[in-house]
């Protein structure tokens, strides 16, 4: 219910007639002049990410893509031509909805296409835009050449045709893919949100590893189940459990408390945990398909976490006055 | 110096943007009475939607914070300070200091401005008279200059506003600047507390009100233009008493674009390092 001003003016006026005090959200200065909130009456120094959910799903469903067209390709180097395929689908699929995801996600989603108008390689979200865009110009089109050809749906030279357009679209798709799954982490890691630059380093290492592993484990539940991917997935998980302790390590103190306290820094907690030693335990433990659940599920958690962790800290003043001390 | 009246700057008519000459604010607290006319003039001119009547109860300072319908704040800071050589404690024996301060915030149209660097649709722009403009007409809302400017200014503008959806802040008045006007809050501002001019002349101005305030006892008097950081200098900057972290400003603010280099490395590492994993997995499992 909205209350008028005058009518909280008289609530509090008649608060201060009996209690001599008055409590409440936005009178804490009433007793005295001083503020007694960091900065100036614990206003937000930097702003919040403006972001819903749509950005952390995009995260999750652009990198997984990006990944798969890895996989893609070098299957198909190695004559995996099942496994290429399927993780060709998980790159087509994801290069149709990660444009989706971000065109939701805009205040104006009819003009999107101003985001082609021009390229700023110091912009990250410039950069990105273009990165998405070629990866889906070769994603789709590198899928249904390489479907063609699997299909024999031409004969003879066309069909050796398809096939090579097919493995240089795959090849470019690959390229492009594993920086979509990378450069995400730059996009948080360069802005003026404390939790967020502090750890520029490690975002892109996590996010790619995430995505890498998070094809893997798509690829196991679809029922590839191959040595190669077991072995990436035992990697992936590897370096997400030490990638846990690298952050547990790294603190920054208030600057970056938001990534280690209270709900967005358990979020991150629970998602590095699902990501890395459970993932791994499960995997020991032969337990395949709950071990790609885990991963999955910690991949997604995790990202919600960061974008979770970036409007928590922008709201600390503290913590921005930490991070330039 | 300050109250020149009509020799002002203030109430000049002049053709900064035709001869590309840099400008600039110079906000000065220690003259401001607190009577929001800039804030009031600027929403007129500008058209900036009312974006909530709300009573805080914290103070005079109902607004807040700068957003994106909010372009100038006057903000009222209360602290357990002297003001220069005022008579403080109902003896005069110095108990109990208290000063009111206050200063009207504003987007600094940074020399490095992070908003203008991050915006990928070449939607802001940097004017002839050297201020950060965001064309409304190119915006898409993707909200990547809301999280890149270190000063917290820019905003994108929620419904049912109207022009939501796209980022909004101070425009310096670069349509009246075009027609030889000077912005509408250095405009109206009644003790000049806002003064308008040429960047060069004002921050001459500026260090010289720092002395002179000095002089008089004002010994926390300082400028706030954080030329030393990656932001390389602010446009339009302000004259504070006491640290800047009491209103809000943060003490060395850096323009996100620094941290790219080191960000590009990990993620180019990351990418190379996966490519090759799934490389040799392939190959020798
Ligand atoms: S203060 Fe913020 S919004 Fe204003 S020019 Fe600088 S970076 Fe851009
Ligand atoms: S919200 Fe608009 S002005 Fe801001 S970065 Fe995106 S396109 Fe540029």
């Amino acid at each position: 219910m909205c209350m008028t001003d005058e009518q909280r003016l008289d609530q509090l006026r008649e608060q201060a007639w009996d209690k001599g005090v008055v409590d409440g959200r936005g009178v804490d200065v009433a007793g005295g002049p001083i503020p007694r909130k960091a900065g100036y009456y614990g206003k937000p120094v930097v702003k919040p990410p403006v972001w819903t959910w749509e950005i952390p799903v995009y995260f999750f469903v652009g990198g997984l893509s990006g990944m798969s067209a890895v996989i893609a390709v070098i299957g198909l180097i190695f004559q995996q031509g099942d496994v290429a395929r399927t993780a060709m689908w998980l790159a087509a699929i994801g290069a149709i909805l990660s444009p989706i995801l971000l065109i939701m996600d805009l205040g104006r989603p009819s003009l999107f296409l101003n985001m082609l108008r021009v390229f700023k390689y110091q912009s990250p979200m410039s950069v990105g835009a273009w990165i998405l865009f070629v990866f889906g110009g070769c994603a789709a089109p590198g899928l249904i050449a390489l479907e063609l050809h699997a299909h024999q749906t031409f004969a003879g030279g066309f069909d050796q045709f398809l096939q090579v357009i097919a493995f240089l679209l795959i090849l470019g798709s690959a390229f492009w893919g594993m920086f979509l799954a990378t450069y995400t982490g730059v996009l948080l890691g360069a802005t003026a949100i404390p939790a967020w630059f502090l750890h520029r380093t490690l975002l892109p290492i996590h996010f790619g590893v995430a995505s890498l592993g998070s094809a893997v484990a798509l690829l196991e539940l679809l029922g590839h189940r191959i040595v190669p991917l077991a072995a990436l997935g035992f990697l992936t998980a590897g370096i997400q459990t030490l990638l846990w302790i690298w952050l547990e390590i790294d603190k920054h103190g208030a600057a970056d408390r938001a990534l280690h306290e209270k709900g967005s820094g358990w979020l991150i907690r629970a998602g590095e945990i699902l990501l890395g030693p459970l993932a791994l335990i499960l995997g020991v433990a032969n337990l395949v398909p709950l071990a790609a659940i885990s991963f999955l599920l910690g991949a997604l958690i995790s990202r919600f976490g960061w974008a979770w962790a970036g409007k928590v800290c922008a709201r600390d003043p503290e913590a921005v006055f930490a991070s330039q001390r | 110096m300050i109250g020149e009246g009509v020799q002002s700057t203030n109430q000049r008519r002049h053709n900064y943007v035709q001869e590309n000459v840099e400008v600039g604010f110079f906000t000065d607290p220690t003259v401001c009475i607190g009577c929001k006319a800039c804030e009031v003039a600027c929403k007129e001119w500008n058209e900036v939607p009312e974006d909530g009547f709300t009573w805080s109860g914290n103070s005079y300072d109902n607004t807040g914070h700068l957003g994106a319908s909010t372009w100038r704040h006057v903000l009222f800071l209360e602290q357990d300070q002297q003001k220069g050589q005022q008579i403080v404690g109902s003896l005069g024996d110095g108990r109990d200091p208290f000063r009111w301060v206050f200063l009207s915030d504003v987007c600094k149209h940074c020399e490095e401005a992070g908003c203008l660097e991050a915006c990928p649709t070449g939607s802001i722009v940097r004017t002839e008279v050297g201020s950060v403009l965001v064309q409304d007409d190119v915006c898409n809302g993707c909200g990547y200059c809301v999280v890149s400017c270190p000063f917290g200014v820019i905003d994108r503008r929620p419904e049912p506003l109207p022009d939501a959806g796209g980022a909004f802040k101070c425009t310096f008045c670069y349509d009246r600047q075009k027609s030889g006007l000077v912005p509408a809050c250095a405009k109206v501002c009644p003790t000049e507390s806002i003064v308008f001019g040429r960047l060069d002349d004002l921050r001459a101005r500026a260090s010289q009100r720092v002395q002179q305030l000095k002089q008089n006892g004002y010994d926390d008097a300082q400028l706030y233009d954080p030329l030393e950081t990656s932001v390389r200098g602010i446009h339009a900057f302000f004259l504070l008493l006491g640290g800047p972290e009491a209103y809000g400003l943060p003490p060395k603010p850096q323009v996100p674009t620094i941290y790219l280099k080191s960000a590009w490395s990990s993620a180019i590492a990351t990418a190379v390092a996966a490519f090759i994993a799934v490389l040799c997995a392939f190959a020798f499992l």
